[in-house]
């Protein structure tokens, strides 16, 4: 293992080196393009044997991906934002085909207006195209989970696509110190991807076929399933990376002081930390308060978010997100888990950080203070009464 | 070296379709598969043969097929060809089979960009002059004069108003390794041309006249023979792009009656004497050009 300074984007893009994706297709976008420059110059350097192609096209980098993934081969492609819409068609394609392709996405605003900034309309807006969906705190996380994704992908029980999700510039840009794994380590971690699912020179097939009303609700009822067994591999996935690489993830999602906290605010991303240090400074003031960091949100971790927050008294949301004339998509996610749990408590959704408005620690504290003491289900935070 | 009837495996590689009666697209499809044989993987969009052929559990190729997106045939055939050559297999052919709509609307971006990359594969276009799949709208190579469900002639607009794109050309324009036009009325030509196609290396287009029966108006006993007529009449043509030079496969010393050919076709036959004049005259100009710039070769 080696420590370097990496940015997010590079630290991914090391993660993928050892993971060894027979074909990588991509096209570039801010914030996500220092990933396919590294790419390219490991491929250049010889330090990555894949076949790098150079598409035209969003569209064309997940078509390109599932052509390989569909003879079997292990496919990465990186996008963001506007290359994540452009490519929609092909993300139901891949989750419906069962090729368990691994794709970066730096989270990043949507037009209009144009923004290159972070926040995770992009990403939460797909979240019904059959992906499963994980979302880094910091670089080192980015990393293992490349390594991960391909084991949790490729599982046979799961066979599905997954998508990695970093915040564009807050993550995708800054530099941390890295822990960059041997490729020992990662060959003892991650298996050759082995299936039945693709075209076979020896044995021929029929693949990405028609079906219709009676077969087709079997193949989305099987694809609703996949995605529910992938919660037992992530957990099969960090255990077996603990043992190699000695860091170990919470699963799902991860707690903070919340086994007496009376006040929870459930985040995902980047923020995070900084909502853990709140928690610090609240708790050093008295305040019983607690962090739940979602790591993956699909499959949703219901169960694993009730037993975080049954004895609290509130919870807060606050998400990159809005679903327009509705409310944040993370909130109505974890209602409808905390209504099913049986959880009836009061909660609030904070959105914030949209076009990548910073979030500051003053929101945050602000944010705590609104869960104790109550505000409106949903609040857009920073924004001034004149700017309303 | 020429391919003939006698040459094609008795094997079937595209059989038990649901393609309708006299369809071309399918016998475009199915002969070109016995050319290339069992080591084809073929990439279908979403169109004719993909609807006719891929019907779970009824499946019809007996080679390595895969529907791709619309828009995605070039880019799932340059994802099979590396995906396959990474994993080190080597004898193969990454065939895509897309019909004009495929082509030349929607797959024209994905199409630029694997010519552009040189990528290893062979890309056939069964050309039938409209979206038949989803009922006769017009699409990019939709002839002029033709009558479609989305360009219907009245007293105000007599069909389509615009002439086909060239792709052939536009194929041609990028360097393209191999490029060829063709039809199923000419049928040895056409696998001729795939077989030839199939041994070059790089990225290789055949454009293919594909009728369509219901679309076009004529009978469905007819397809073979208005494919031919459609070279005859001079309103298309049989040609090869290969290292920077044009050569005509066809030279016809006189063409036979355009009016002819076009009044056959229940979607030509509201067209005027004046309508039928443009049509000659911008065949001969393109037959002057022809004449004047490319190389003629043998038929």
């Amino acid at each position: 293992m080696a420590k370097k300074f990496l940015s997010g984007d590079e630290a991914f893009a090391e993660g993928v080196r050892l993971a060894k994706p027979q074909v990588i297709s991509a096209y570039p976008i801010t914030p996500q393009t220092i990933v396919v420059e590294r790419l390219s110059e490991m491929v250049e350097d010889g330090s990555l044997k894949s076949e790098f192609i150079h598409v035209e096209s969003e569209h064309s980098a997940l078509s390109c991906a599932i052509g390989a993934s569909a003879v079997g081969a292990r496919a990465f492609t990186a996008t963001s934002s506007q290359g994540l819409l452009y490519m929609a068609e092909c993300l139901t394609y891949a989750a419906g085909g069962r090729f368990p392709i691994v794709m970066m996405n730096a989270n990043r605003s949507t037009a209009l207006p144009w923004n290159i900034y972070g926040d995770q309309r992009d990403s939460v807006s797909q979240l019904d195209s059959g992906w499963i969906q994980v979302y880094a705190e910091n670089a080192q996380e980015g990393l293992d989970l490349a390594l991960m994704s391909y084991y949790i992908a490729e599982h046979k029980d799961v066979s599905t696509p997954l998508m990695v999700n970093l915040d564009g510039f807050i993550l995708t840009h800054t530099y941390e110190t890295v822990d960059v794994p041997t490729q020992e380590q990662a060959d003892a971690f991650l298996p050759a991807y082995e299936t039945e699912n693709k075209l076979d020179i020896d044995v021929p097939k029929n693949l990405a076929f028609s079906a219709g009303p009676e077969h087709n609700y079997i193949f989305k009822y099987k694809e609703h399933q996949a995605l529910l067994r992938a919660k037992s591999i992530i957990a099969e996935a960090e255990k077996k990376f603990a043992e190699i690489f000695g860091r170990q993830y919470g699963g799902l999602l991860e707690t903070y002081l919340t086994d007496d906290a009376d006040y929870i605010l459930i985040t995902l991303g980047s923020i995070a930390g900084l909502c853990r240090e709140i928690a610090d400074y609240l708790r050093s003031e008295g305040k019983k308060v607690g962090v739940v960091r979602l790591r993956y949100i699909r499959p949703f971790p219901t169960e694993e978010l009730a037993a975080a927050v049954k004895n609290a008294k509130v919870v807060g949301i606050l998400e990159k997100d809005i679903s327009f004339g509705n409310e944040g998509t993370i909130f109505t996610n974890v209602n409808s888990s905390l209504f099913r749990s049986g959880i009836n408590i009061p909660a609030y959704n904070f959105i914030g950080g949209l076009g990548g408005k910073n979030i500051s620690h003053e929101d945050i504290s602000e944010i705590f203070d609104r869960i104790e003491n109550g505000t409106e289900p949903v609040n857009f935070i920073g924004i001034e009464a004149s700017e309303k | 070296m020429s391919i003939t009837a006698r040459d094609l495996c008795r094997d079937e590689f595209f059989y038990g379709h649901k393609a309708c009666a006299g369809c071309g697209g399918s016998l475009a499809v199915r002969n070109a598969l016995k050319v290339l044989g069992r080591n084809a993987f073929a990439v279908l969009p979403a169109g004719c043969m993909s609807a006719v052929g891929f019907n779970f559990p009824q499946l019809c190729f007996a080679n390595n097929a895969i529907i791709s997106t619309f828009a995605g045939t070039a880019s799932m055939l340059t994802g099979v060809e590396a995906g396959l050559r990474a994993k080190g297999i080597t004898d193969f052919t990454a065939v895509g089979f897309a019909g004009d709509g495929g082509t030349a609307d929607i797959g024209i971006q994905a199409f630029s960009g694997a010519i552009d990359r040189g990528d290893n594969i062979l890309y056939i276009c069964y050309d039938n002059e409209a979206y038949m799949n989803t009922g006769i709208q017009k699409s990019g190579l939709t002839p002029f004069g033709a009558k479609t469900t989305t360009t219907p002639s009245g007293k105000n607009i007599h069909g389509n108003i615009r002439p086909k794109k060239n792709m052939f050309e536009i194929a041609a324009a990028h360097d393209i390794a191999y490029a060829a036009t063709a039809t199923i009325g000419y049928m040895e030509d056409f696998l001729t041309k795939v077989q030839k196609a199939s041994e070059i290396n790089g990225t290789k287009y055949i454009h293919v006249i594909a009728p369509c029966p219901t679309g076009w108006g004529v009978p469905v006993s007819d397809t073979v023979e208005i494919a031919r007529e459609i070279v005859n009449c001079g309103l298309w043509y049989l040609a090869e792009y290969e290292n920077g030079e044009f050569t005509l496969n066809r030279n016809p010393k006189q063409f036979t009656d355009v009016s002819e050919y076009l009044k056959k076709q229940g979607r030509f036959r509201h067209l005027t004497d004046d309508d039928i004049n443009l049509i000659i005259n911008s065949r001969d100009e393109k037959w002057n050009k022809i004449r004047k710039d490319w190389k003629f070769g043998k038929d």
